[in-house]
């Protein structure tokens, strides 16, 4: 059973709704009892950084998640991914998760349109059984305007948009998709598929 | 490097997929679901629903179409006609929608687009153009670009490149932008109305309008900045399908999905 963490940001549904089709049985939940019991997390997450990590201390699920990721895989979504780092500089200079080494600060490309919005191709970098079968050149559905600065050897996929940007960050059970794998085609259910797998 | 985009719109009303030329004489055709996914296995890159009788006939009810669509199409969805409220956002993004268009009511009340950004992020907020070239001459030089409004059958008077940038300054995530006088003609984009919004803002532009031919969307993007380009009959119709089109502009070294 996946537990789709519930912290009252983001479009929970649709990461379901994958899970769902893919054939894994998942549950909503923003209780302490539903996320232990569960054997794999997902961290879903659409908005800003410090009112997401305020939403889930108030929820009282941080202490939740950082012990149950060292039992069990966790999987953070677009800005469930940024809060996964130390540090969000969204704003305001705010705490992150720390699971991963890094921190997450606004997208420099002069010259482009930001949010960066679409379909941008990924290069592969470190292993990681979440990129399986994933080939470089293939596109995945990003929205976002901040994104994470960490060592190359968390980083699996990437993308450029007038910056490096990290598409799947990993460091042991901890994953992270910058990207929506929910809403990437064929491309991002093989990716959500892995994570059900592992 | 972000892939120029294709976008099915399916015209839904009472939970059947309808097209209109020039917005009038619609004829019924099709489940929007199974349309939506037949557009996904061809590799469409986003699916836009489009509820054309709202606006005249009080609010369709989209959800549920939304809803199912969202079980089996794993691509962005955007959904707009008679979206009036900040509720009717909440209501079709819980259904799994990721973009709500709105049109009429965000000129009525432009708060609406700046509400809609503030809760739900820009991202969420497609502002939809119906547009049309008034007047003699050239645009700026005797002619100029105005904002139609219900379904292009009301002339607002007022400058649609001119709204384009409020929209933007409110908020808005991404311009959709039909142009009245190249819709349903399959005689190609209009590039010069295209040129003319996307030199006056910074967020994405859908192109709509007038892609009857593959070389039309080849052109569209060699010729404009648009970001992508979106059609309903040809591809309803089946007179060329979202695959043919990204092989097109494969051919012309344009960055695409396939």
């Amino acid at each position: 059973m996946i537990a789709i963490i519930d912290y009252g940001a983001g479009n929970l549904f649709s990461v379901k709704n994958a899970l769902d089709f893919l054939g894994y049985e998942s549950v909503v939940s923003g209780d302490k009892t539903g996320l232990e019991r569960a054997d794999r997390l997902i961290l879903p997450g659409v908005g800003a950084f410090p009112d997401a990590m305020e939403k889930l201390e108030t929820a009282g699920l941080t202490d939740v998640i950082l012990s149950e990721a060292g039992k069990k895989p966790l999987l953070g979504i677009c800005l469930g991914m940024q809060l996964l780092f130390e540090w969000g500089f969204e704003f305001e200079k705010t705490k992150g998760l720390g699971l991963i080494d890094g921190q997450v600060d606004r997208i420099r490309a002069p010259g482009l349109k930001i949010p960066h919005m679409g379909w941008s191709d990924v290069k592969r970098a470190a292993d990681c059984p979440l990129s399986e079968g994933i080939r470089e050149g293939d596109r995945l559905y990003f929205v976002h305007s901040y994104k994470a600065e960490t060592d190359m050897e968390n980083i699996s996929l990437y993308t450029e948009y007038g910056d490096l940007i990290p598409g799947l960050v990993f460091r042991g059970n901890v994953f992270g998709c910058q990207f929506h794998p929910e809403k990437s085609g064929k491309t991002g259910l093989r990716i959500l598929e892995n994570f059900c797998k592992l | 490097m972000l892939a120029k985009r294709i976008i099915p719109c399916l015209d839904v009303r009472d939970g059947k997929v309808v097209k209109g030329i020039h917005f009038v004489d619609i004829q019924e055709v099709g489940d929007p679901v199974e349309c939506a996914m037949l557009y996904d296995r061809q590799g469409a890159d986003e699916i836009v629903f489009l509820d054309i009788t709202a606006t005249h006939e009080g609010r369709g009810t989209m959800v549920d179409v939304v809803r199912r669509t969202a079980k089996n199409v794993f691509v962005p969805l955007t959904v707009g006609g008679g979206i009036r409220s900040v509720e009717d956002f909440k209501t079709l993004l819980r259904a799994g929608a990721d973009k709500v268009s709105v049109n009429s009511a965000a000129i009525r009340e432009p708060e609406l687009i700046s509400e809609a950004a503030a809760i739900f992020g820009s991202q969420c907020v497609v502002v939809a153009i119906d547009a049309k070239k008034v007047g003699e001459g050239e645009p700026g030089d005797g002619a100029r670009y105005n904002l139609f409004v219900n379904g292009g059958r009301i002339d607002t008077g007022k400058d649609a490149i001119k709204w384009a940038k409020e929209a933007e300054r409110r908020g808005a995530g991404e311009i959709l932008l039909t142009s009245m006088d190249t819709d349903g003609t399959k005689n190609g984009f209009d590039i010069d109305m295209l040129n003319a919004v996307c030199a006056g803002v910074n967020i994405p532009v859908i192109a709509s309008g007038g892609g009857g031919t593959l070389p039309d969307f080849s052109e569209v993007f060699l010729r404009t900045d648009a970001d992508a380009a979106l059609a309903a009959s040809i591809f309803h119709y089946g007179e060329l399908t979202v695959r043919d089109v990204k092989n097109e502009l494969a051919a012309a070294n344009l960055p695409v999905r396939l």
